[in-house]
């Protein structure tokens, strides 16, 4: 990135300082900057030292050994605990939850988002105060949150058992059965996050300008055509922007799982993040949570770059 | 005629939007209803079906059992320090971060930008079991004893920030020149600047980047259930899980009457600041 300082005697270019011109005095100031910058830097490089970069690194050791997190002893084991993930039965349903839930969850999110948003663009009267409404869930906590929602989910009294009763259909179980437990976190969640979709996309399809919809009236498109032909295609670099974050949100959805039914029943709503919580403080495996977690990483990582490449595309197409 | 039904067809469709409006409004409002109806619930009405939508006579001292059962007043005071001290520190390091990227020479600029960036691809998720690890027994190892179940520990792995350092120095940037190049030529420096010129101007990305970082403090959750080990040092998110945890569900009544206790104060203030929020949320998607 190339700057210009403040007397352009000094520039920095590419990381390099170029003098031009040799007075002392823009020298000396500049040295006071560089000591200004590291001043200013320093406490969060100094942090993201400590508690990202640092444990990164450490993670990558402890996935090679064998540790109860007690003992002084720590026992090198190689890739034996990646041995076992590739083996282990329960790992194996963890990713396909995972596939599952970030699946489900992310693309109700975001379809419902957007038909909330498409509706919220609307010259309605009080839209505003909807938008409010429907983006507060997005702030709660996710712990209480999750416990409100036990209740609705009780089979018996809960609000969903009365919401099903209007049409007669009888409420499952749906924190006790395995094939309903994951369902019903996918709720909590789209319920929970599918304002921060809505409230994004309503800013894309307010950013779209009036003339390109006045354009293809003009050519006699209708509704339909109008929203194949313009507001998705306009809308798109937003849709990718939502899509990776929401994909990148739902792999970090840990409290509402651990406060509805703590990965179960029978593992049916264990997902990765909840894996590498389990196997590291339930079952004490510093080895394994550790490898997990790493994979868990990668899996980011590799989203993270795609995304990366594309806006990158993004900025030469636009 | 065809002017009329043109008319008669904008009102309908009028008609259909507010009504998907009420009914998008209603879903979404339903649970929070249901959690506020059911803390008023005595265990007989909790038991009823189908449930009454208003209870008849609100049970107020649901409240006042849920509170004695757990030490709620502790939650709320590690809570509150626990946030404050940390989005401080996050603010603060936002705002000396922006200014160092956004106004002041450095000859490795690139290379703290990349670091920066590196810091935003790293999820706390990732690091929580070598920062537990870290808080245990290399702490331990450093100065004699565990900073495991401190206030320290809760507060530190958060105090760094890479996204609000992006979002301000963007900010920062756009900040008209001339103002700034008039401090200079009355001679201000950088302190200075920063001080009485920069953050009064940049006010509402500051006030936006603190509230998200309070939001998400305040709901941090697996990092404190982690880090925590006394019910003392325990926050109000984890507190209340464990709460559920032992009460389990039988009390609902007392146990919605909990949750009321975490999610009302974001809710109150939320009703205030939502535009600050949503504003820079969308900002941020949309010119990123």
């Amino acid at each position: 990135m190339a700057s210009t300082t403040r007397r352009d005697q000094v520039t920095t270019y590419r990381g390099q300082t170029v003098v031009r011109g040799s007075s002392r005095r823009s020298r000396l100031d500049a040295q006071r900057e560089w000591v200004l910058f590291i001043l200013f830097m320093l406490p969060n490089m100094v942090l993201f030292g400590l508690f990202t970069f640092w444990p990164m690194v450490e993670n990558v050791r402890l996935s090679t050994q064998r540790w109860d997190m007690i003992s002084p002893v720590r026992l090198d084991v190689g890739l034996d605990n990646y041995r076992y993930l590739i083996d282990d039965e329960t790992f194996h349903r963890v990713l396909r939850n995972t596939a599952y839930f970030t699946v489900a969850a992310v693309g109700f999110s975001l379809l419902i988002g957007l038909i909330v948003a498409l509706l919220l663009n609307q010259p309605l009267k009080f839209r505003n105060g909807a938008r409010a409404v429907v983006f507060a869930p997005t702030l709660l906590s996710g712990a209480a949150i999750g416990i409100v929602w036990s209740y609705i989910f009780d089979p018996r009294y809960g609000l969903m058992a009365q919401v099903l009763g209007w049409v007669s259909v009888s409420s499952p179980d749906w924190l006790n059965r395995p094939e309903w437990a994951m369902p019903a976190i996918i709720i909590v969640y789209v319920w929970k996050n599918m304002g921060f979709a809505a409230v994004i996309f309503l800013a894309g399809l307010q950013a779209i300008p009036r003339d390109l919809y006045d354009a293809a009236k003009v050519d006699g498109a209708n509704v339909w055509w109008r929203f194949r032909s313009v507001t998705l295609p306009m809308l798109s670099p937003i849709s990718f922007f939502l899509l990776v974050t929401s994909i990148l949100n739902t792999f970090q959805a840990f409290d509402i799982i651990r406060v509805m039914t703590q990965g179960g029943p029978v593992d049916s709503t264990n997902t990765l993040i909840y894996y590498v919580y389990d196997q590291g403080f339930t079952y004490i495996n510093a080895g394994r949570s550790a490898a997990a977690a790493l994979v868990l990483f990668v899996l980011m990582m590799v989203i993270t770059l795609v995304q990366l490449r594309f806006a990158e595309q993004r900025v030469h197409y636009g | 005629m065809g002017r009329l039904s043109q008319e008669h067809q904008r009102r309908l469709n009028l008609a259909a939007g507010y009504l998907a409006m009420a009914l998008i409004v209603l879903v979404v409002g339903l649970p929070v209803w249901w959690m506020i109806s059911g803390s008023l619930k005595t265990s007989r009405e909790i038991y009823t079906f189908p449930p009454d939508w208003i209870p008849r006579n609100p049970r107020w001292s649901n409240f006042r059992d849920a509170w004695q059962s757990a030490p709620f007043d502790r939650f709320y005071l590690n809570s509150i320090i626990t946030t404050v001290a940390g989005s401080a520190l996050e603010v603060t390091n936002a705002t000396l971060g922006a200014y160092a990227l956004a106004f002041l020479r450095f000859p490795f600029k690139n290379v703290v930008f990349a670091i920066l960036l590196a810091a935003l691809m790293i999820p706390g998720q990732v690091t929580i079991l070598p920062n537990y690890v870290f808080f245990g027994s290399t702490v331990y190892d450093l100065i004699g004893q565990s900073w495991v179940n401190t206030y320290q520990a809760i507060i530190l792995p958060g105090a760094s920030v890479a996204f609000g350092t992006f979002l301000m120095r963007q900010s920062f940037l756009g900040l008209p020149r001339e103002v700034l190049d008039a401090a200079k030529v009355d001679g201000a420096g950088h302190l200075r600047t920063l001080w009485d010129v920069v953050l009064p101007m940049a006010r509402p990305v500051i006030v936006t980047f603190g509230l998200i970082s309070v939001v998400a403090k305040w709901n941090d959750y697996l990092w404190p259930l982690v880090i925590t080990q006394t019910e003392n040092m325990r926050t109000l998110t984890v507190g209340i899980s464990s709460f559920y945890d032992l009460e389990g569900n039988t009390q609902w009544g007392v146990v919605m009457a909990a949750t009321v206790f975490v999610i009302f104060p974001l809710l109150v203030v939320f009703v205030f600041v939502q535009r600050f929020i949503i504003e820079g949320l969308t900002s941020g998607a949309t010119k990123g």
